[in-house]
């Protein structure tokens, strides 16, 4: 600060490597106290065995041998896939569709603002809406339901609908959101490709299938990774809505983390089956990118 | 790049067409614009109803509600909801509208999640912007390499560093506070720092020179001039972070057990553990619902445009 100004001096190319670390010093204490550490930590908590009141001690790999013959485990598993493959099915189609719709019908602020407002509440606010649209006896979902002359649903409280209704909740949260990541995408499709497909005579079917999705299948597929991370992850609805039942029909494996640390105080254990999600997370990352080839792009 | 978009599965389609060519403007309406119409306006229905819903059941009295579960409108209009979530009720008024009549600290609640998400926010994209400026526009041999190590930080799923940072905060002293829930978002995220680097390094360098042959130190050019010249991104990604702050649910569960600490979100995922034993106050959770959401749905109101068009790939390219 008190250093003479360097007014005729080529100032801009000073070496700043001072001044940087300072800048850079909050960001790294959090980078390293919140990010590395934690890593660090949780492998090491997950070969230990911990209840908080006594010392950790050591067990070496007697977690994971625990949980390969653990059944509540694999059906967490289980119920997560089967979550996550109903929740990025039908989120992805519609986000699709409301991407293309947006941008063939209207390019209008207020629609695409309109679209992202479930996006804004917590997925608390999203599950107890749903929680009361959906209740079994005065929910209108159900009142709908027997209009059309079908049986009233247990939305949350039957084995089979639990999970498909749980995904369908944060369907309608994140919808919007994928819509606008897709349709910032299409943005990028120059539209002299369409104006040549048209030309041609192109339909609009044959241009979405033969145009837009092979041109946008780089986006599409990170915008796949970025939702399939998210949605193995879901714990929120789940606790507020059914906390994991019935029975364990929704004992998602975030759901089961929580409750091995936070019910049983089994840290050691909690922290092996949050190893076992990261690996899971870097393996289905690591397919799909090479399946949607999100690195590379054809247009050019 | 090149003009020659090779498109597959299709002709070339000759270079009559430029981007300087008007787009048709007059379009007919088709069968096909009039069905594409239809399935916008079904989902936009699938996306505001509940919206109407909590509304309408926050406006209507808990016992009409049994009677009229279909009604469209508010049965029989009350503000009774409103009053109970801010313990405008006594108990007995509570209870004999269908509350459960424990008295709810709604205003603590709130003033939390004001406290948490405003702690958060202006520390995290304070923190992220130094970071940002030390990674765009200071001179410095290691900086790239730094900046890679920032960015695989992006990699780690926030989910894996939940319990090991709960055990930190115990460790601390803070658990069951307003510091302890508030920590680990204080000092940067990758995604800030990034998203924060792409704007600064299109400030002109220009200006920046202008201001250092004046005698400004590099420090005054983060403040006076790089911070006003990315006033819009700032904002954004301000935005961004409360709203993700104020509806986080999973931390804030861990770390707080009583009303010292407890967040909205928190507070109202208790609500399926307390409801009274005639059934769940509907109407009361509603509006509490609405409320939860109203600061968010007032910021998006006024910044929803900026909202909207920061959704997409400019920062994550």
């Amino acid at each position: 600060m008190s250093a003479p100004p360097l007014r005729a001096r080529r100032a801009t190319r000073r070496d700043d490597t001072r001044l940087a670390l300072l800048f850079i010093l909050p960001a790294t204490v959090g980078l390293v106290t919140f990010y590395f550490w934690p890593m660090i930590r949780g492998l090491w908590l997950s070969l230990t065995s911990w209840d908080l009141l006594s010392p950790a001690e050591f067990v070496g790999l007697q977690n994971y041998r625990d949980m390969a013959a653990d059944p509540v485990f694999w059906n967490a598993l289980r119920v997560t896939a089967l979550y996550v493959v109903i929740n990025i099915g039908v989120q992805t189609v519609a986000a699709l569709l409301l991407a293309v719709l947006m941008q063939r019908l209207s390019q209008s602020t207020l629609l695409r603002s309109l679209v992202l407002a479930p996006y804004l509440v917590s997925n608390v606010v999203a599950a107890l809406v749903f929680l009361w649209i959906l209740d079994f006896q005065l929910g209108i979902g159900n009142q709908l339901l027997t209009w059309l002359g079908l049986d009233r649903i247990g939305f949350f409280t039957s084995q089979t609908w639990a999970i498909p209704t749980i995904a369908l909740v944060n369907v309608w949260r994140h919808m919007g959101y994928t819509a606008l990541l897709i349709f910032a995408g299409l943005q990028t499709i120059p539209h002299t490709v369409y104006e040549a497909a048209r030309m041609d005579g192109a339909s609009e079917t044959r241009t979405f299938f033969r145009i837009t999705v092979p041109l946008l299948r780089p986006i599409l597929g990170l915008v796949l990774i970025i939702s399939v991370i998210g949605s193995f992850q879901v714990f929120d609805t789940v606790a507020v809505t059914t906390n994991g039942g019935p029975v364990d029909a929704s004992r998602v494996l975030q759901l089961y983390i929580y409750d091995k640390a936070f019910a049983q105080f089994d840290f050691g254990y909690a922290s092996a089956l949050s190893v076992a999600l990261l690996v899971l997370l870097m393996v289905v990352t690591f397919v799909q990118y090479r399946i949607t080839r999100a690195g590379q792009t054809d247009l050019n | 790049m090149t003009d020659t978009t090779a498109v597959p599965g299709l002709a070339p389609a000759g270079a009559t067409t430029g981007d300087q060519v008007p787009r048709q403007r007059r379009r007919r309406m088709s069968p096909g614009r009039i069905v594409a119409w239809v399935v916008m306006i079904v989902l936009l229905i699938i996306t505001l109803f509940p919206f109407y819903w909590m509304l309408r059941t926050a406006l209507s009295s808990n016992s009409a509600l049994y009677a009229n579960a279909t009604s469209w409108l508010p049965v029989d209009f009350s503000w009774g909801g409103f009053e109970r979530v801010f313990g405008m009720q006594s108990t007995e008024e509570a209870i004999a509208q269908g509350g459960s009549g424990a008295s709810i600290d709604f205003w603590r609640y709130l003033g939390n999640s004001v406290v948490v998400a405003t702690g958060i926010t202006v520390c995290q994209v304070f923190f992220s912007a130094m970071a940002a400026y030390a990674f765009s526009r200071l001179h410095w041999k290691a900086r790239d390499r730094v900046f890679g190590i920032f960015l695989l930080s992006l990699m780690v799923p926030v989910i894996f560093t939940l319990l090991p940072n709960f055990l930190l905060i115990r460790e601390l002293g803070l658990v069951d506070t307003l510091l302890g829930i508030m920590l680990p978002g204080l000092f940067m995220t990758p995604f800030a720092i990034f998203f924060l680097r792409q704007f600064f390094m299109n400030v002109s360098t220009e200006v920046e020179e202008a201001a250092l042959i004046d005698g400004a130190s590099k420090v005054r050019v983060f403040f006076a001039l790089i911070i006003p010249m990315s006033v819009g991104p700032i904002a954004t990604i301000s935005i961004l972070t409360y709203i993700t702050a104020w509806n986080d649910y999973f931390w804030p569960l861990m770390v707080s057990y009583s009303d010292e600490s407890r967040v909205l979100t928190v507070a109202l995922g208790n609500f399926t553990e307390q409801s009274p034993q005639t059934g769940p106050d509907w109407s009361g959770l509603m509006a509490a619902t609405l409320v939860a959401a109203l600061p968010m749905i007032l910021l998006f109101l006024v910044f929803a445009k900026r909202i909207v068009n920061s959704i997409g790939f400019s920062g994550i390219k």
